[in-house]
């Protein structure tokens, strides 16, 4: 499996349990998408109904914050880590 | 006794049990607490305040606690200090700094939030307490932690301030330090949070223990004799205090106990970590993180939890927000340092510095009442300010050196002193 996503607990209903799973895609998107494919009604969840990440998911590609690189147009490649984190309050 | 009804998602409105719970499964959003305000509205009086201890507790029905609050007993109530010698400084009429650089015990606005956290910790029969933080939160849970008897983890990033280090070590928690900001350090601890069951102040127990921080504004108004100010000032990182003090002046409408125009509230962020001013500025409601660069390390959060509730507290308010540079930081130190004898942190000399810069812009007009939020102390950060100030002068024990040093230094003495 080429990319492996890292599931929160709020998430893992519908991964049954898992905390992380094999996803493919050549981006962050496609990996979203082949996540849906997998577990039904995980992607409404991440994204918006305009198809944006919501608002306080927040989303790394090997503890890099999509955000920073090309949101959901950003690429990966086998082996790389993908986590979804819920955004948290601190300081 | 407990007014509190549960847990409702402040973004798609889905209930949730009084549990220690954060995110809504249905959307990620953050959860809140519900009151009860009607029967908070009936027992909660001005007379029933004022009757009770000078701490935080003071307005329990308002904060999120089932039993006895056993934490924090001596924590909150700080000084409103009258600063009409800033004020003359800034030009403008009234003006005050609510000052919790003397929140006890460790002399910051976080021994609030942690005090409802570590109580919600205790109740909700957890051995451990946790938190990220930029060293305030850190300090404040591992001093509770340690006067609670409960086991301590905290989690930093490695380019903390000494003080903020060894303000947290001397309570014996186990200290984490991360290689990378604070972004990388809450993106670790929301990973461990999932698998350790811990109390995380600042994660699963967040609904409870930003509920904390609405107490530094009923405080606002009740010291300035059960009304409201027209301008608060609000030092903005993660986004917990801002909307909290606008949500407090809310309650304090909504039950009864202050009448008037709600005050206009005002965000400030250091330039070199400024996403929710850019946001604002933008007139956008989309948060872009930014790698935070400033000596405002306690505020240096690029990727801000709550930002967008700053955004929308401060737009229903209708006030505004700026970000200053880290020379005009220093300066704010200095200045609040010198004319109000208050040591505060580099977040208060941004809030200063803002206040500053909002008056300057006629964002805030010189006439109306302000209020200044200094929400950390100045001894804990010794690093921001040690190359501005002056070095002591070294003598013998002798009068006569004395009296030469006074002879050649006292016009610039004098300068210093602000009286030429």
């Amino acid at each position: 499996m080429p990319v492996h996503v890292r599931i929160p607990t709020p998430l893992r209903r519908f991964t049954g349990g898992a905390e992380e799973v094999g996803a493919a895609g050549s981006t962050v998107g496609a990996v979203v998408n082949d996540l849906e494919r997998q577990f039904t009604g995980i992607k409404e969840r991440l994204c918006d109904e305009e198809g944006r990440v919501r608002r306080f998911v927040n989303i790394y590609l090997n503890g890099d914050d999509i955000r920073f690189l090309s949101n959901l147009e950003t690429a990966v490649k086998e082996g790389d880590e993908l986590s979804i984190v819920p955004a948290i309050a601190g300081g | 006794m407990t007014y509190v009804l549960g847990l409702r998602c402040r973004e798609c409105g889905t209930d949730y049990p009084h549990e220690p719970l954060h995110v809504c499964d249905q959307c990620f959003g953050p959860l809140e607490v519900v009151y009860d305000y009607a029967a908070i509205a009936r027992v909660l009086t001005r007379d029933a305040i004022a009757a009770r201890p000078r701490n935080l507790w003071r307005y329990r029905e308002l904060l999120p606690v089932r039993r006895d609050p056993v934490v924090g007993p001596y924590s909150g109530f700080t000084p409103l200090v009258k600063a009409d010698r800033l004020a003359t400084a800034l030009g403008v009429e009234e003006l005050y700094v609510k000052d919790d650089s003397v929140n006890h015990p460790t002399f910051s606005y976080k021994d609030r939030v942690v005090s409802v956290a570590v109580s919600k910790a205790i109740e909700f029969e957890f051995d451990t307490v946790s938190c990220a933080s930029t060293g305030n939160l850190a300090n404040s849970v591992s001093a509770h932690a340690a006067r609670a008897g409960l086991n301590c983890f905290i989690f930093i990033p490695d380019n903390l301030e000494q003080g903020k280090i060894i303000g947290s070590a001397i309570y014996g928690p186990r200290t984490v330090a991360i290689r990378g900001n604070y972004d990388d350090v809450n993106r670790l601890c929301s990973e461990i949070a999932d698998k350790y069951r811990w109390a995380f102040v600042n994660i699963n127990i967040r609904p409870y223990y930003t509920e904390g921080a609405k107490t530094y504004g009923f405080e606002i108004a009740e010291q300035l004799g059960w009304r409201f100010p027209q301008h608060v000032i609000v030092p903005t990182a993660g986004g917990t205090i801002l909307p909290k003090v606008a949500k407090a002046f809310k309650e304090l409408e909504k039950i009864g106990l202050v009448r008037g125009t709600q005050p206009k509230i005002h965000s400030a962020q250091a330039g070199g970590c400024a996403p929710v001013i850019g946001a604002l500025h933008r007139g956008s409601d989309l948060i872009e993180p930014v790698k935070p660069d400033t000596i405002a390390k306690s505020i240096a959060i690029g990727n801000p939890a709550d930002g967008y509730y700053v955004l929308k507290a401060v737009r229903e308010s209708g006030g505004w927000g700026e970000a200053v540079t880290d020379a005009e930081i220093v300066a704010g130190i200095h200045l609040l340092a010198r004319t109000e004898g208050i040591f505060t942190e580099p977040a208060g000399g941004t809030t200063v510095a803002v206040t500053k810069k909002l008056i300057d812009l006629g964002r805030i007009p010189r006439n109306e009442s302000i209020v200044i939020s200094v929400t950390g102390n100045g001894y804990k950060t010794l690093e921001a300010v040690s190359a501005s100030v002056a070095s002591p002068f070294v003598i013998n024990a002798r009068l006569q050196e004395f009296d030469a040093l006074y002879d050649s230094l006292a016009p610039q003495a004098r300068r210093a002193a602000g009286h030429e």
